[in-house]
């Protein structure tokens, strides 16, 4: 395998395992990069890319800018509240404008599931998607299981619980694509409302219980509840959630093991993990970040090529 | 046309001690000597010199490193074919350092300019040398030419020069031209 088979990264679930183990073969060289005294390389000189965010962003966005400079690209930033999707332009309109002043790739972040997807049947430019609504953020994934390869080795035959609201997240979704195709195990931990009704058919094991979920796993991903996507309330309290669901390193001691302790970010402390547990040696954190930039370097570079 | 060998194993290895020779005649001490080797098939050759440096004399400190400068190429986004990295790995400081960089073949030079950029971002050496095991005359691109030659051979465009080297029982040293098959075109 020596090249993407899409000029796009739309989901995990559109690209092969051949794909993903390229991506992170690829980063191993670009996270040699990012550790120089001088990290940057002149690869992407010729490229302009625009980075696109119709939702609010720090890391990923700040994570993409990185590795876009870190490229030598040349970059646009355009946040939707500050141009003229406020004035009623449309997602094509606006994309097309940006493309007429030769620009060469797509970084794209909606709230709506899709509209990456969408985007790519209409332009002629390579997309990536930086997390559409609900549905995939393939990047997360990718960045998520190379940190996992990175402190565990080959991920056949691991066991990964993802412990959180899964219903509202994109990070899920992509991360159960992702480690499925790696040949790992996938546990989803969660009140039963913030589950989907059908997720047993995406072939992952499903627990209620958080305790029975770290006794489980090699490697605990803990999801933040997004508040922001809850039109109703799916749980009593945030007090409650933390009572039931909440990661501490009372609990992770209390294991025959040490497992590995994940977080895609913004982190709420005190909400679904401690700060003592988030800051603790197992937890790869911030190399999760760290890594995230070598990785969206890896995939820029495949796609670009 | 039919293969033609250029060096026999032993053949190689005579060129491979007087290159050694010449590093060490030329420079007094090999403290501020920093080797460079260049991915992926220039690392083949620059370890066995490398370790001929070591066996004639054991005592030295010498730092080798191995440079990869697929993000470098002036060709990305010109060619159908993917170059996919390999890894770098230099591990100390090269600034005021004279370092030696090694490929097998030099051809048209661009890897070596390549090279060059990479390697500033490492640091600003003193004086950057280049040593090939062989020099293929009248096709360099740019204006960059080697300070240690194996050999300097003539070839035309539809040759190439093939290095082997010896990795198991099967294999062993040797250096070949060969004429590429023409295209489907031609």
């Amino acid at each position: 395998m020596s090249q993407l088979s899409t000029r796009h990264l739309l989901g995990i679930n559109n690209i092969n395992t051949d794909d993903i183990r390229l991506i992170l073969k690829t980063a191993t060289q670009f996270k040699e990069v990012i550790n120089r005294p001088i990290k940057k390389v002149p690869t992407l000189r010729d490229l302009t890319i625009a980075n696109l965010f119709f939702e609010n962003s720090t890391r990923t966005r700040i994570s993409f800018e990185l590795a876009e400079k870190r490229l030598g690209a040349d970059i646009i930033n355009f946040s939707a509240s500050s141009s003229s999707v406020t004035k009623g332009e449309t997602l094509i309109d606006t994309v097309n404008n940006i493309l007429y002043m030769k620009v060469d790739m797509i970084v794209m972040r909606h709230p709506a599931p899709g509209a990456a997807q969408f985007l790519s049947q209409h332009i002629d430019a390579s997309i990536v998607n930086a997390g559409d609504g609900t549905h995939e953020h393939p990047t997360q994934a990718l960045l998520d299981a190379y940190s996992m390869q990175e402190k565990m080795g080959d991920l056949r035959g691991k066991k990964i619980a993802i412990i959180g609201d899964i219903l509202h997240s994109r990070v899920a979704l992509s991360n159960i694509f992702c480690l499925h195709k790696l040949g790992a195990e996938v546990m989803l931990c969660a009140p039963p409302t913030l589950l989907h009704h059908h997720v047993t058919s995406l072939g992952v094991h499903v627990s209620h219980d958080v305790m029975e979920a770290l006794r489980w796993c090699d490697i605990a991903n803990i999801l933040r509840i997004q508040l922001e996507r809850q039109s109703i309330k799916y749980f009593p309290s945030l007090r409650e959630y933390t009572l039931r669901f909440g990661i501490n390193k009372k609990m992770l001691d209390s294991l025959q093991k040490e497992i590995v302790i994940m977080h895609p970010g913004p982190i709420n402390r005190g909400v679904e993990i401690s700060s003592d547990a988030a800051d603790s040696e197992q937890s790869i954190i911030l190399q999760q970040v760290e890594n995230g930039v070598a990785v969206r370097m890896a995939i820029l570079y495949l796609l670009a090529s | 046309m039919e293969p033609r060998l250029l060096l026999d194993s032993q053949q190689l290895h005579i060129t491979m001690q007087r290159l050694c020779c010449q590093i060490l005649e030329q420079n007094l001490s090999l403290d501020d000597i920093i080797i460079i080797g260049l991915q992926p098939r220039g690392i083949l050759f620059s370890d066995r010199i490398v370790a001929m440096l070591r066996m004639f004399q054991p005592n030295i400190h010498l730092d080798y490193g191995k440079l990869d400068i697929t993000f470098y190429r002036d060709d990305f986004r010109q060619s159908d074919k993917l170059h996919l990295p390999d890894a770098t790995d230099i591990t100390f400081l090269i600034e005021n350092k004279h370092v030696i960089i090694i490929d097998d073949v030099f051809y048209t030079g661009r890897s070596v300019r390549a090279a060059l950029d990479a390697l500033l971002d490492y640091g600003r050496p003193r004086k950057v040398e280049l040593m090939v095991l062989v020099n293929r005359k009248y096709h360099h691109h740019v204006p960059v030419q080697p300070d240690y030659i194996g050999i300097s051979v003539d070839t035309i465009v539809s040759q190439k020069v093939c290095v082997e080297w010896k990795v198991d029982d099967k294999t062993t040293d040797q250096v070949w031209i060969l004429q590429e098959p023409k295209s489907a075109k031609e």
